[in-house]
């Protein structure tokens, strides 16, 4: 999806999000608060991290405890059923744009393994090769193949294959997804995905005619190979903030068409290396950690790259301390460190100027490496023959248990 | 057991491709096939098999008259200079399940062939007649593009057609251009951190450097029966290296890192810390740490085992009746 201006907004005044464009006021921080306020969606509260906590009998996620999933529509109604016993579905994606996945690529996937295994629910994962391919304009062949490669490193995220299924659009689309397609469609004036989605009279067709291939699998009947039966069966979407407006229109659509309207459960964005007002962009390799990173590169990254609140000199760092509103280090270690305990800590000596940078980024650059090393060893052990079976059209029998 | 040409042609009958036959004395060369089938108004072929250093296998398929300089394509493919070689004639028998000469690009349709490479002469496609082995030398089959493309979705191939005289630079700035028709077997793990990272919220790098060598040293194991595996020397450096679906393999690697860990935690001054209580605190701390870790493994695992099986079940004969 293309950059574009905003309509609504003069950029030079307001921060700017949507599935597009992200940039905070002033080159500042994005402010969630008012974010939350605009499109209308709720705080995510310590109660629901709690009543989590109570529902699944296990420790709420690392991204739950540190709000870095802060925001949510309609997740109190998701948590009213299943304590009924009603359960539901998860749904997420990927636009297979790179080969190369990094650090924030992966944040939704964890998430949603989180989800799927504390809730016991299947989950459906979109990959949107046809919109790579109109919007940046790849071949269809170079779109799929991304697309399956893609899948590799989504499926060493750790979901379970009984419960999980992967589509292409180029593949899927068609039969019961393509009425549903139709049926949005039919909801949404050309007018109204102009607004949304700023398309002009240059775009394409295909661009135009996008927007209910990303809605239809918040609807069950979508998978009917799936969820036959299942008319009533809820959905709840992980996914970053920026995606809300996208939702917004599936979830205007809904009730018109007799479907339940999608949760959401939604994320901050995850900073560059650079800084909060750095761009991870894929042709700056150092904006961001890669999933194919070595140790010796991700040492590397956050020694010389990482944007640091820490103070210029020893005697003024021991001084002042260093300033956590803008320290990568910190940022990314509230996303990874699991341990609560061993965060506060950090945080409090590094604050007060006790602890210096160089520690943190050591620590840091161990984390990472762990992750990124566990990351790879999952991946290796994807093979063709997986990720055929996990796109494969096939019943799900044990997906609820 | 690799394919027979009367399956083939069965295949191809199956299918509605158009395509005709002729049956001939046995040929080794395009020459001699030439002789036999070379005024019948089609395009002769001439087809390569080859191997590059990490044991992947190519199947390159060309008009007679196209030039093909093994060392350019093997530096289009990413290989280096001189990646590409002629493969041996074991691998001719076990891979592609094809006599001598009779290279051809329906060998894919044997599962031993299921990652060789194919890279096909974009000539093809504006030929009104192609000619090819059907599996055994002493017949020729003409078909067009169009129908070659038909049998090869049906078995699961994306056909591939490339300018195979097509010479681009290749550098810095211009990545190898067919690097993506290299069999994309799993990442050679070659690059595993020199020191191991302690693990988080535990104690001790001792752990890290047990999981570290658990890695390294564990025979390497692929699921599905693939022909190319037996082959290859026991500890294979493009397979993974962690258990896949072997249960035995799976259990010893739980019990490598349990037992690092117990080990790392029982130290001097862990016993004067906690004395009797020693045990308890152990059993806690190696839950805790473990506990994701494990399941990772165990998610892994289970996803391999079903992968053997819905491979298995795609691929089952029903009882004849």
């Amino acid at each position: 999806m293309e950059k574009t201006e905003d309509k609504n907004q003069q950029q030079e005044e307001e921060q700017v999000v949507n599935p597009w464009e992200v940039s905070a006021k002033d080159g500042g921080k994005i402010d969630y608060d008012k974010l939350i306020d605009k499109f209308g969606c709720q705080r995510l509260d310590q109660s629901f991290v709690d009543r989590v906590q109570r529902l699944t009998s296990r420790p709420p996620h690392v991204f739950l405890r540190r709000g870095v999933f802060f925001a949510h529509r309609d997740f109190n109604d998701i948590l009213d059923a299943y304590e009924r016993g009603d359960k539901f579905y998860l749904y997420t994606g990927r636009g297979p744009s790179s080969e190369a996945l990094h650090l924030g690529h992966l944040i939704p996937f964890m998430f949603t393994k989180y989800l799927q295994d504390a809730f016991k629910v299947p989950l459906v994962i979109q990959l949107t090769d046809d919109e790579k391919c109109m919007w940046k304009n790849l071949s269809v062949e170079e779109s799929q193949r991304l697309a399956r490669e893609n899948a590799k490193d989504i499926i060493a995220c750790g979901f379970d294959i009984s419960k999980t299924f992967i589509f292409s659009d180029f593949d899927y689309v068609g039969g019961a997804f393509y009425k549903n397609m139709v049926k949005v469609a039919k909801c949404v004036t050309y007018n109204k995905v102009v607004g949304i989605f700023g398309f002009t009279g240059e775009d394409h067709i295909g661009k135009v005619s996008f927007p209910p291939v990303q809605a239809v699998p918040s609807f069950p009947s979508s998978f009917p190979h799936l969820f036959s039966g299942k008319d009533d069966l809820r959905c709840l979407i992980p996914c970053a903030i920026d995606q809300d407006p996208y939702f917004r229109m599936t979830r205007d659509v809904a009730p018109r068409i007799g479907y339940h309207k999608p949760a959401l459960i939604e994320s901050l964005f995850f900073p560059a290396l650079q800084g909060e007002n750095g761009k991870m962009s894929a042709s700056d390799p150092n904006s961001a950690i890669y999933v194919t990173d070595s140790a010796k590169d991700i040492k590397y990254k956050v020694n010389k790259h990482a944007f640091t609140g820490g103070q210029d000199s020893i005697e003024k760092h021991r001084q002042y301390g260093a300033n956590l509103e803008v320290d990568i280090p910190i940022k990314y270690l509230n996303f990874f460190l699991e341990d609560d305990a061993e965060l506060e800590h950090i945080k409090k000596e590094y604050g007060a100027g006790r602890m210096l940078t160089g520690e943190v980024k050591k620590r840091l650059a161990e984390v990472l490496t762990e992750l990124v090393e566990r990351h790879r060893r999952a991946r290796a052990a994807v093979t063709e023959e997986m990720v055929d079976a996990f796109m494969a059209v096939r019943p799900l029998p044990n997906m609820f248990d | 057991m690799g394919y027979s040409k009367d399956q083939l042609l069965a295949r191809l009958k199956e299918l509605q491709i158009e395509f005709s036959q002729y049956e001939h004395p046995v040929v080794l060369t395009v020459e001699a096939q030439a002789k036999y089938v070379g005024n019948m108004g089609g395009v002769l072929s001439k087809n390569l098999f080859l191997k590059d250093k990490k044991h992947r296998y190519y199947v390159v398929s060309a008009l007679a008259d196209t030039k093909v300089d093994l060392k350019v394509l093997s530096q289009r493919l990413g290989l280096g200079k001189s990646g590409l070689r002629m493969a041996p004639e074991e691998a001719l028998s076990e891979i592609l399940q094809v006599p001598l000469g009779c290279v051809t690009p329906f060998a894919v349709v044997n599962e031993s062939a299921r990652h060789v490479s194919l890279l096909l002469d974009q000539g093809f496609k504006t030929q009104k007649c192609c000619i090819f082995h059907p599996l055994s030398n002493d017949m020729s089959i003409f078909l067009n593009a169009q129908g070659l493309d038909k049998f090869l979705k049906s078995v699961g191939r994306n056909p591939s057609y490339i300018d195979l005289e097509a010479n681009p630079p290749v550098g810095k700035d211009q990545p190898p251009d067919l690097a993506a028709l290299v069999p994309s077997d799993s990442p050679v793990l070659s690059d595993l951190p020199e020191k191991a990272p302690s693990s988080q919220d535990c104690t001790g790098k001792s752990v890290g450097a047990a999981i570290n060598s658990a890695a390294v040293t564990a025979k390497a194991v692929k699921p599905s029966g693939n022909a190319q595996n037996v082959k290859e020397k026991p500890v294979d450096s493009v397979r993974p290296s962690i258990p896949a679906a072997d249960a035995g393999k799976f259990v010893e690697e739980l019990l490598d890192r349990a037992s690092a860990l117990l080990l790392s935690e029982i130290s001097e001054d862990s016993i004067k810390q906690h004395g009797g209580q020693l045990g308890d605190e152990v059993a806690n701390n190696i839950k805790k740490c473990l506990r994701e870790d494990l399941k990772n493994l165990a998610t892994i695992f289970k996803n391999t085992a079903y992968t053997e099986g819905f491979y298995a079940g795609t691929r089952y004969q029903p009882k004849r009746l």
